[in-house]
């Protein structure tokens, strides 16, 4: 894997870990949990027993390397995976080992790492066709909300614009208003920089973070080390289908495990002969 | 060439003009609701609708239109079932072009890639919300050139149904021959009726596809 060009993220939103931070925000109520939820491909277990939740308001980041079952684990909690063992609840109901109802799947949003806007419809018609045809809004409010949020990530004046014209960075934009238009209770993100240009996962990872600060709940899986690091309330870190680690943002800077500590150091680089 | 026999041949052909595109038109219009619904129960895998669908399309491809019409002509009046020749054409062109609509909108839908039909499914629409709104019209763009392709296919087979004695283009033409000799005026007359039909056809085509042709 290679460790792409980090975008740096602003000094002040890069909180450093805190006493207001960190820690599960216990007490409050988990908005999504997963109770040792099991998931095997063939003879291959991806994920094995997790138990996680997320609670109102809170940003949890998800780390690991590749292939530990973080994707797995957000295509799992969105329904688009079925699980073999454990529950997934949403705002204290399971919605998981059944068909999940159209309320069940709007109620989650994810954004993926390609860009996946529908290319047969315009950005606006992109973000307003769920509203409508799911929630059944009007055309008007749909497009009204549409264009506040449009103009939320900076690109009110592409409404009209065919998505294949976009950037990569500002396709992932609009990808994220698409979630967002459907008022989900948490927003799941799986790698949205991961196909960007270095000079465009800023613009999106920005937007991301001003999300986190309005306390829209998230569940985020990246390998952008110091926006995970500025953003998260809570790191969970994957390794073979198993959380290695659990803990706030110190987990960047004060790994307890020996497996968290090495993955971390495969985000550094260091040239012998030389000092750090 | 004598010109006075082509002017004194030229109502002849237009009226079988009119029962050609009558027949393909039916024929065309069936063959696509036919193949769209194929397609869509082999890219869903309906339960026994699939496994009956690749047997459909097999036998409609791999069988030649001659036998089908004759099957449907003579062969259902055996079982009791009686067509018209109009309806008998209608069905058969539907019939054998269904098979081909099928596997060209089974391959557009095919390439419709897994992510868009999973971020409409994320989104919280159904199934046939996503099939509707998402994966059709990117499928559409991609199916155009073949369904194309098809159309023109399904009018020049149309010309099998004068085996059941139907006055169309090819029946007026042979007609003509077999009673005066008037073989080259007749074919030139039937040459120039197809290129009326089929010419256009190929360029709507052409357009259709400008039209559809947003890059990824």
């Amino acid at each position: 894997m290679s460790d792409r060009t980090r975008a740096s993220i602003p000094a002040n939103s890069t909180s450093a870990p805190t006493a207001q931070s960190s820690a599960p925000l216990s007490g409050r109520q988990p908005v999504l949990e997963l109770r040792n939820v099991t998931k095997r491909f063939g003879p291959l277990t991806v994920l094995d027993g997790i138990d996680l939740s997320v609670a109102q308001g809170e940003v949890v980041v998800l780390v690991g390397p590749s292939g530990c079952g973080k994707s797995t684990l957000l295509r799992c909690t969105v329904g688009l995976e079925q699980i073999d063992g454990g529950e997934v609840l949403l705002d204290g109901e399971v919605v998981s080992g059944r068909e999940r109802t159209q309320q069940d799947r709007s109620r989650m949003g994810m954004v993926f790492q390609s860009y996946d806007l529908f290319p047969n419809m315009s950005v606006i018609d992109n973000v307003t066709l769920a509203p409508t045809i799911v929630r059944g809004q009007s055309q008007k409010d749909a497009r009204e909300k549409a264009k506040a949020l449009l103009a939320r990530v900076g690109l009110a004046d592409r409404a009209d614009a065919r998505p294949s014209t976009l950037s990569g960075g500002q396709q992932q934009r609009v990808a994220i208003c698409r979630a967002l238009a459907m008022e989900p209770e948490v927003l799941l993100l799986d790698e949205v920089t991961a196909a960007l240009d270095p000079e465009m996962v800023h613009e999106v990872l920005q937007v991301v973070l001003e999300l986190a600060d309005d306390g829209l709940t998230m569940l985020i899986v990246t390998h952008e080390m110091s926006f995970a690091q500025a953003i998260a309330d809570r790191v969970v870190m994957l390794d073979a289908g198993h959380i290695v680690e659990e803990g706030g943002p110190e987990f960047f800077t004060n790994p307890k495990t020996e497996r968290a500590k090495a993955f971390l150091r495969t985000f550094e680089f260091h040239r012998s002969g030389r000092d750090s | 060439m004598d010109w006075g026999l082509v002017h004194a041949y030229t109502p002849l052909f237009v009226t079988a003009l009119r029962v050609t595109l009558m027949v393909s038109a039916g024929g065309v219009a069936a063959a696509l609701v036919v193949g769209l619904l194929v397609a869509i129960v082999r890219l869903w895998h309906v339960p026994v609708l699939d496994q009956l669908s690749i047997a459909y399309v097999e036998v409609a491809r791999n069988t030649p239109s001659l036998v089908q019409l004759f099957f449907l002509y003579f062969g259902l009046p055996k079982l009791g079932i009686l067509l018209s020749q109009e309806t008998c054409a209608i069905v058969c062109l539907a019939f054998l072009g269904g098979g081909y609509m099928a596997e060209a909108f089974r391959a557009a839908l095919v390439a419709v890639p897994p992510i868009q039909h999973e971020s409409a499914q994320v989104l919280g629409l159904t199934r046939r919300q996503a099939m509707r709104h998402v994966v059709l019209p990117q499928a559409m763009a991609q199916a155009t050139p073949a369904l194309v392709a098809n159309v023109v296919f399904l009018v020049k087979e149309s010309s099998v149904v004068s085996g059941i004695a139907l006055a169309d283009l090819m029946y007026v033409a042979k007609d003509i021959i077999g009673q005066s000799y008037d073989t080259v005026e007749a074919l030139f007359l039937l040459v120039v009726a197809y290129a009326i039909i089929l010419l256009p056809i190929s360029a709507v085509g052409s357009a259709i596809e400008r039209r559809f042709a947003y890059g990824r």
